[in-house]
């Protein structure tokens, strides 16, 4: 489903610009960012999009990096200084969800690719897994979620996955923990407040992820 | 096709939102476009500056140019099927690209019919001057739309009146009363459902690019600012004095088409503009193919 034709223009929530804190930072140089803005605005929560390194201020408590070409959101990152006040953002333990693309910018390594871009996530992913477009599926699984100290806390039932040129994750490290897996493979990581999905909860009309995201 | 694939098709069109598919004709190219930040390529063995200059029947690339391309770069690679051609198209599928465009840059194979997409489990890209053929395109399948401006010429003017013209027709359906969007989707020539989609939604049911003509940053910078959802580059890169250079600054202004002081750093020491043809110069209109 399309995203609503106000967002090819909306820059912010309604409160985003006058909120102190507590805004969501959405990483906004390619790709679906404004499918998470949608998501958001559904569940109340305000939100600015990134587009250039001064719309990190202070007001901005969490980050999501959407789907997209992480070869290109890779790029610009660099290019228009965002790079860093997220990398800082990421090494502070606070909360920040990647979808598809953006798993891949958190991952400490790539299997298939010699780039590591933010590399905070234990974990090594493999970019393309599924291989083409053809292999793009859809699916429904269960999802663990995790309290602070890493123990179970949830479990968000019957979740739909929706894999577009997806990644998944061939290799766990010590300090993730696996949220979802479906065919075998690993699709979803949480670490601290860290989460990463190889999936895309923004383009389904189920809130349930992002409201997690936004409880943490 | 079924409604899963559609819409998963539709969805990889979402993620190349904000993003720019390059024309490339080598591999070697496809790896400058996608180290300039290409978020997709469009392989095919000529591109249309060079096709306007050869002249003569112009058909789907060799698929085994298009497979070393497909080797050479991780993005989504695209290729163009002449409008029509069922078979061109099933020899794409059959080399799993990631979208067809059915193209008037190529030679139409039918002058009546379009390939009936929604038999194809691959996504497909249709160019478009008006929301009547946009509209048609969708029903028969295609799960993305590109204004087709004037392909080769690096002159923006198509593109521009073709997405202007797509626009204006989407706010006047919008301004409709209930009641009047049967006739509406009659004029149109489009199905009831989709027109009563924009009517309800002000959009397509689909992502928008702009396409045909673009050459520089500010041409990106002016689609983006009318509405486009992400640009296609074809003649403009490859046909310029410094490809690299000017590739990465064309991303950049699609993804930063709002900040004009970036823009003059980006316009600034780019090169040579490819050289370009005014669209009264030119003698093939490419954008009158298709209906």
């Amino acid at each position: 489903m399309v995203v609503d034709v106000s967002y090819i223009s909306k820059e912010h929530s309604a409160g985003a610009q006058q909120a102190a804190s507590g805004v969501t930072g959405i990483l906004a140089v390619q790709g679906a960012f404004a499918e998470h803005a949608a998501m958001l605005d559904q569940l109340g929560a305000e939100w600015k999009l990134l587009r250039a390194a001064e719309d990190f201020d202070n007001s901005i408590d969490r980050v999501i990096l959407p789907g997209g070409e992480s070869t290109t959101q890779g790029k610009l990152l660099r290019s228009t200084g965002l790079f860093d006040p997220i990398a800082k953002h990421i090494s502070a333990g606070k909360p920040v969800l990647g979808t598809c693309a953006g798993m891949i910018l958190l991952a400490q390594r790539l299997d298939n690719d010699p780039n590591v871009y933010f590399g905070a996530l234990d974990a090594t992913v493999r970019r393309n897994a599924y291989g083409r477009q053809l292999g793009s599926f859809t699916a429904t699984e269960d999802i663990n979620v995790f309290d602070a100290d890493g123990s179970h806390a949830a479990v968000i039932t019957d979740f739909p996955l929706v894999f577009i040129r997806g990644p998944f994750v061939v290799d766990v490290g010590e300090r993730a923990q696996v949220m979802c897996r479906t065919n075998g493979n690993v699709v979803a990581l949480q670490q601290g407040k860290m989460l990463a999905t190889a999936f895309h909860p923004e383009i389904t009309e189920d809130t349930r992820f992002h409201e997690f995201f936004l409880s943490l | 096709m079924e409604t899963t694939r559609n819409e998963l098709n539709k969805n990889l069109a979402q993620m190349l939102k904000g993003g720019v598919i390059m024309d490339v004709t080598t591999p070697e190219q496809a790896r400058i476009a996608e180290d300039a930040g290409a978020c997709a390529v469009m392989a095919l063995e000529r591109i249309p500056a060079d096709i306007r200059a050869a002249g003569g029947v112009s058909r789907m690339s060799d698929p085994a140019m298009i497979r070393g391309i497909q080797e050479a770069v991780s993005i989504p690679v695209m290729a163009k099927v002449r409008i029509g051609h069922i078979a061109e198209a099933r020899i794409l599928q059959a080399i799993e690209i990631d979208y067809i465009d059915e193209s008037e840059v190529l030679s139409p194979a039918d002058d009546v019919y379009h390939i009936d997409k929604r038999q194809f489990d691959v996504p497909f890209v249709c160019g478009a001057k008006n929301l009547g053929e946009a509209l048609r395109r969708i029903e028969e399948g295609a799960s993305m739309i590109r204004t087709k401006g004037e392909p080769g010429t690096g002159d923006v003017i198509q593109a521009v009146r073709h997405m202007r013209t797509m626009n204006r027709q989407i706010r006047e359906l919008v301004s409709l009363r209930d009641d009047e969007v049967y006739e509406a989707a009659k004029q149109l020539a489009v199905p009831y459902e989709l027109a009563k989609f924009v009517h309800d939604n002000g959009r397509l049911p689909v992502v928008n690019f702009a396409a045909g003509g673009v050459a520089t940053p500010a041409d990106a910078a002016l689609m983006m600012e009318l509405g486009a959802e992400g640009v296609f580059v074809g003649s403009g890169i490859f046909k310029s004095g410094d490809p690299a250079k000017r590739a990465a600054a064309i991303v950049q202004a699609t993804a930063n088409w709002q900040d004009a002081d970036l823009l003059a750093r980006l316009s600034a020491n780019l090169g040579e503009a490819m050289v370009g043809i005014n669209e009264d110069e030119i003698e093939t209109i490419m954008a009158a193919r298709g209906e």
